[in-house]
């Protein structure tokens, strides 16, 4: 670059700046539209991380999760999701071996197979509301009531409370098979709500939360899957059978040392009395995430792809303007701006937008995220990290700015082009 | 030092391309402080022929001195270089630069030249001051050197032009047409000024017009014509 009056480059900006204010009304709408495409970016980028987080974070301070041999991908989401079926159950007496362990500190017993219209519903104990923990080690909270104590008790999520319109009190009728294929009721036991936990952003929000012997008390007279044909126990009378499970879906357990965890793990796949399947919930959630991954990636994608529609949208507006520039150029020209000047001219002003439009897509996150942060932790238990970009984000900007300034060479060598065709008078 | 401000001997230039022409002169001789009229109209090679002497274009190897400076062994940066440290360029219309002020465009030399900046200091304690004696001698109220260029009328702007071209004292001025979007009373009026400042300040003029009348305002009137010759390929 030539010399320019002694100061060069602050020069060459102040033209820059000075020609880009002069079409601000078109700059303006394209940095505003390079600002929304770095929210969407850095907006599913920061998603994505949380989502990631809040994921990974399903269960925690649960040692192992153990269940029937199956895979771990699938033990976990039937155990943890409430997602597919369980093939085959665990014995009562294998639970008790499992709880009985010297290394355990807790175990927590779970048995799936009812639903409450398309809610899960999962019979347990008491020691569930004691021990799981999800999150940043966070225990549930109950919105209203309290833990089951009667046999006919439900402790209902947060989602069941408020798409049933259900409180502290209400009746509710269990169906007997997976959600939405409950056809056959429990009519003639049911359950009063004894309390309503608050929003966990979990699938414990999905789901209808009864004691074993609730479980046991409704399939009395059951066999088989289906009622039994003439006969019918009252749930007055249950009380005067024996109410203890005989077998469970899955359980949670946790271990007075996290060092024996693996040896705990290996006591339990070794289990002499039938073939049980116990797994690290952290290694198999990374597992399982793996597979979900695909969506987030896509989503980055596509907003990359936004993006890119907004730069060439820049490219498109600068290279549009420039015919009507040409004169101009042509007096640059003639007061000794060579052609590398104006090549740098037109790329600085890109590059201005570029920044302009990816530091205002930053704070429009910002202020975005301050108010939706408050609806995305209640809804989907997203906390979202307010006005911290993490480091993979601060490199999706630098990497927008660095594409930004790329592209806006296309227009600086536009302006090359034509300055050195043009000379002293352009052809208009 | 040579008495010639321009000395050009047997140029010749190409247009490149499939459409170019041909544009060759034998000898075109400028004396220091002269006004010259270049009278032609457009498409007799008068755009090449100033872009030639502003060293914006480089002719095949010839002789081209301009200020005693060879034009033809200069690189491009060290013509746009020369151009804006000796040349002072005032085009036909739409002279100014439309997001600056008036003050700014009349020093857009000074940007760009140290020469320039150095030498419009010289009379001047400051830049502007500089500026706003050479819009009041142009006839331009000093109020107007804030504004903004699209506020001024067509001969306003000329004078702006005219402003920017003789500030820093470049020893050349090459003015396109400079009254051609001027009324007749404008005219002779934009010429006069501009005839007494060149006067004053001793620069030599190159003035291209069409127009004949204008050529009675000058000491030499040179057909393009004559001095010229162009081939269409």
């Amino acid at each position: 670059m030539p010399k320019c009056g002694g100061s060069g480059l602050k020069s060459l900006f102040s033209l820059a700046f000075a020609s880009a204010w002069n079409r601000r009304a078109t700059l303006g709408l394209m940095a505003v539209s390079i600002a929304l495409s770095v929210m969407l970016l850095l907006g599913v980028e920061q998603l994505r991380t949380q989502a990631r987080e809040s994921f990974s974070q399903s269960i925690s301070g649960t040692d192992l999760v153990v269940g029937a041999r199956t895979s771990p991908i699938q033990l976990m989401l039937y155990a943890v999701f409430r997602l597919g079926d369980a093939t085959h159950n665990i014995r009562w007496a294998s639970f008790q071996a499992m709880a009985a362990h010297p290394a355990v500190a807790w175990a927590v017993p779970i048995s799936l197979g009812d639903s409450h219209r398309d809610f899960a519903v999962i019979g347990t104990t008491s020691a569930y509301f004691k021990y799981f923990r999800y999150g940043d080690r966070r225990l549930l909270a109950f919105a209203a009531g309290k833990p089951f104590t009667d046999i006919f008790d439900a402790v209902i999520g947060a989602d069941v409370a408020a798409q049933l319109g259900y409180q502290v009190g209400d009746s509710i009728v269990l169906n007997h098979g997976a959600k939405g294929l409950g056809l056959t009721e429990h009519a003639d036991k049911p359950f009063k709500v004894s309390g309503i936990l608050k929003r966990t952003g979990l699938p414990v929000d999905r789901s209808v939360h009864v004691s074993l012997e609730g479980i046991e008390a409704i399939h009395l007279d059951w066999q088989g899957g289906a009622p039994m044909p003439g006969v019918s126990i009252p749930a007055e009378y249950v009380r005067k059978f024996d109410l203890a499970p005989k077998e469970i879906t899955a359980a949670l357990i946790g271990l007075k040392s996290r060092a024996g965890v693996f040896q705990m793990q290996r006591f339990i796949n070794q289990y002499k009395g039938e073939p049980l399947l116990a797994v690290l919930p952290g290694v198999a959630l990374d597992e399982l995430w793996s597979i979900v991954g695909i969506v987030e990636k896509s989503l980055l994608a596509i907003s990359a792809l936004v993006v890119a529609v907004g730069l060439s949208g820049l490219v498109a507006v600068v290279l549009a303007g420039l015919g009507e520039r040409r004169r101009e150029l042509a007096i640059l020209r003639s007061v000794g701006a060579g052609p590398r000047v104006v090549f740098l001219l037109l790329a600085i002003e890109g590059l201005m937008v570029v920044v302009a439009g990816a530091l205002l897509g930053v704070l429009g996150l910002a202020v975005l995220s301050l108010f939706a942060a408050p609806v995305l932790e209640a809804r989907l238990g997203i906390s979202l990290a307010v006005g911290m970009l993490s480091a993979e984000a601060w490199q999706l900007l630098l990497l927008v700015m660095a594409i930004g300034f790329l592209v806006s060479l296309v227009p600086g060598y536009r302006a090359y082009r034509l300055s050195l065709s043009d000379g002293l008078t352009p052809r208009l | 030092m040579s008495p010639f401000v321009i000395d050009i001997q047997n140029l010749v230039f190409q247009w490149p391309g499939k459409h170019g022409f041909r544009l060759s002169i034998p000898q075109f001789l400028v004396r220091r402080g002269e006004r010259v009229f270049l009278q032609g109209a457009s498409g007799s090679g008068k755009s090449t022929l100033l872009s030639l002497l502003g060293g914006v274009l480089q002719p095949q190897p010839c002789h081209l001195r301009v200020l005693d400076t060879d034009l033809t062994t200069l690189t491009s940066s060290a013509r746009d270089r020369f151009r804006v440290d000796h040349v002072g360029f005032l085009f036909q219309q739409f002279n100014l630069v439309p997001y600056l002020s008036v003050l700014e465009n009349v020093l857009l030399p000074c940007r760009f030249s140290q020469r320039r900046r150095r030498q419009a200091l010289e009379s001047a304690t400051s830049l502007e001051q500089s500026a706003d004696r050479l819009l009041g001698q142009l006839g331009l109220d000093a109020t107007l050197a804030r504004q903004p260029v699209t506020a001024l009328s067509v001969g306003q702007q000329q004078r702006v032009a005219a402003a920017r071209a003789l500030i820093g004292h470049p020893e050349l001025i090459i003015a396109d047409e400079p009254t051609s979007a001027l009324d007749a009373g404008r005219q002779a009026e934009f010429l006069d000024l501009l005839l007494s400042r060149c006067d004053d300040e001793n620069v030599t003029l190159i003035f291209v017009s069409h127009d004949q009348r204008l050529g009675s305002h000058f000491s030499r009137t040179v057909d393009l014509n004559e001095l010229c010759e162009t081939t269409a390929l």
